[in-house]
């Protein structure tokens, strides 16, 4: 069978647009990222298994993901509670807050960073009253997290909002008539078909987390072992000229972060071929 | 409330309410708490911006900006910013006519390797650059004999920034053009008209609020990029330093005003996307994508 590479139409242009499309891509961003490929070949797989053995380029890798998991674990819990509020309550100021949700994706990280070091310092809007309780946020790992909660709550409510404001009311009204109490309707009638959304949304505050540099520099504190992020990593082994530690750096958190969005993947495709829902 | 033999309608009307509603403590509950997480995490760190700005009054703010440093790193943002949103909306245009319109083998993957820099984080942006023109690079000892420099100036800026923005305007225009199909397109060249009078009269009026909204989100990527940039600038002050470095700069050096001032004009520059995408998606619901966002 002749396999067919491009499908009939009347349209014109298709040469141009691909070829220009294609060029792009290349140059821009697939001859950077084999750069990085062919650099971490060099350093073979033992190579690159050794400098991650380092202790401390495995504590700031354990660091970056592990934060950054529990950073996008609260936030299913966060945005879902804000995308619900959003899509289904009407109150005064719902529209400011429905459009101030994005501002992590419009706000610089670097303007993010120091404002928020601002905000959770010791003499802080909210750092110095829970300095005053005996809780450091900024400088330590909690101010970490807390600058990746931030930088991840748009992509769970951006993710969650849509497919929530498209469930049937007749659903709900069928579970009520049969009798379910509120909270059973919504546990086990609208939240279900909502996983698959919550996973998205999970992944892409993951991705984003893991690598998310700007945001975090200012209020992490970036001490060795205790505060210092993969990313950061990279760039202190770069200012050492130390290409090849910064290569391999890159490349295990590469490889574990599409590691983990593949199996978030395959889990997504399991659920939504058990439940029919996507 | 007393009971009282009410007729039967109102009766069931106000049992309904109750089974698909929430309580309203827990309604008003989770409308609080909502709302205390978005104050804690979005408005305090935005209004410390703008107050730590004015920390020293409108003449602290006002100095701080005429900096020659600051003047030369929003001059070197403008400029960057001029270079890379025209670049990336053309490919991003190519990019959706091709995806968009046509049927072909390897779409599925085109659009895969177009969403990629999101994926990417853009530290290890910045060090494929570094990795591919740097001192020790593929291709910088090259460039260097014929005394081309990238990393450590301009160019280096520019397509770390390329890299990052790339795949913005693609990503508004293909779902939307997949969403409003080709008829429209079909009818022109029906009725004669050539490929590029299809394209100006027909296709980029019909997309033109998703593009607009996708070169603002393009360019207030660009304009504030951070870790990319960090890495290949060298943060040579007054010359490779753009914006959101200059912040750094000035905040490493504790000048908070100086710091917050450069801040609160890239804040301004969120706040104006934001207001225009707002008004856009209220305006023109039907013209931008149901997109699923990254």
């Amino acid at each position: 069978m002749r396999t067919v590479l491009l499908k009939p139409s009347p349209l014109p242009g298709f040469t141009p647009a691909l070829g220009a499309a294609l060029l792009w891509l290349g140059l821009l961003v697939l001859i950077p990222l084999a750069a990085l490929v062919w650099r971490a070949s060099g350093l073979g797989l033992s190579g690159i298994l050794a400098i991650a053995g380092q202790p401390r380029v495995a504590a700031a890798l354990k660091l970056s993901f592990g934060l950054s998991l529990l950073a996008a674990a609260l936030n299913v819990v966060l945005g879902g509670v804000v995308a619900w509020v959003l899509t289904r309550y009407e109150f005064p100021g719902r529209r400011l807050l429905d459009a101030a949700v994005d501002l992590p994706f419009a706000l610089p990280t670097a303007v993010a960073g120091i404002a928020l070091t601002a905000v959770y310092a010791p003499n802080g809007w909210i750092g110095a009253p829970l300095d005053a309780l005996g809780f450091k946020v900024a400088f330590t790992p909690l101010g970490i997290f807390i600058a990746l909660v931030f930088i991840g709550l748009p992509f769970m409510v951006r993710s969650v909002e849509p497919v929530l404001s498209e469930v049937e009311p007749e659903i709900e009204e069928a579970s009520a008539t049969l009798g379910a109490s509120r909270l059973r309707t919504i546990f086990q009638v609208v939240l279900p078909p909502l996983v698959p959304a919550f996973l998205t949304g999970f992944a892409l505050a993951l991705a984003r987390a893991v690598g998310e540099y700007g945001s975090v520099v200012f209020i992490s504190g970036n001490i060795p072992f205790v505060s210092e992020i993969a990313p950061l990593l990279i760039v202190v082994r770069l200012e050492e000229f130390d290409e090849a530690g910064a290569t391999a750096v890159a490349t295990i958190m590469l490889a574990l972060s599409f590691a983990i969005l593949l199996i978030i993947n395959l889990v997504q495709a399991h659920v939504r071929r058990r439940t029919g829902h996507d | 409330m007393i009971d009282l033999p009410l007729p039967e309608t109102p009766l069931r009307i106000q049992r309904d309410r109750d089974a698909l509603a929430e309580a309203p403590a827990l309604r008003r509950t989770l409308i609080g708490f909502a709302v205390t997480v978005l104050t804690l995490f979005l408005f305090l760190p935005l209004a410390t911006v703008f107050i730590e700005a004015f920390g020293k009054g409108v003449a602290g703010f006002l100095n701080a900006l005429s900096d020659a440093e600051v003047q030369s790193s929003i001059k070197l943002t403008l400029i960057v910013a001029t270079i890379c949103v025209p670049i990336n909306t053309a490919f991003g245009i190519a990019a959706a006519w091709a995806v968009a319109r046509f049927e072909f083998t390897g779409k599925s993957a085109l659009v895969t390797f177009i969403d990629l820099p999101f994926s990417v984080s853009p530290v290890i942006a910045g060090l494929c650059c570094v990795l591919l023109f740097g001192a020790r690079g593929l291709l910088g000892p090259q460039l260097a004999s014929y005394g081309v420099e990238v990393i450590f100036a301009i160019p280096g800026i520019v397509l770390a920034t390329l890299f990052v923005t790339f795949p913005f305007v693609a990503r508004e225009l293909i779902p939307l053009m997949q969403q409003q199909g080709s008829d429209d397109e079909q009818a022109a060249l029906t009725l004669g008209a050539s490929g590029w009078r299809m394209f100006l009269t027909v296709t980029l009026p019909n997309v033109k609020w998703g593009l607009l909204y996708g070169v603002l989100l393009c360019n207030a990527r660009a304009m504030g990029e951070f870790g990319a940039v960090a890495v290949v600038s060298g943060r040579i002050r007054g010359g490779t330093s753009t914006m959101p470095l200059q912040v750094e700069a000035l905040y490493n050096d504790y000048n908070m005003v100086g710091a917050f001032a450069v801040a609160s004009l890239l804040a301004l520059l969120a706040l104006i996307t934001l207001i225009v995408k707002t008004f856009l998606e209220w305006r023109f619901t039907g013209e931008l994508a149901l997109r699923r966002r990254t």
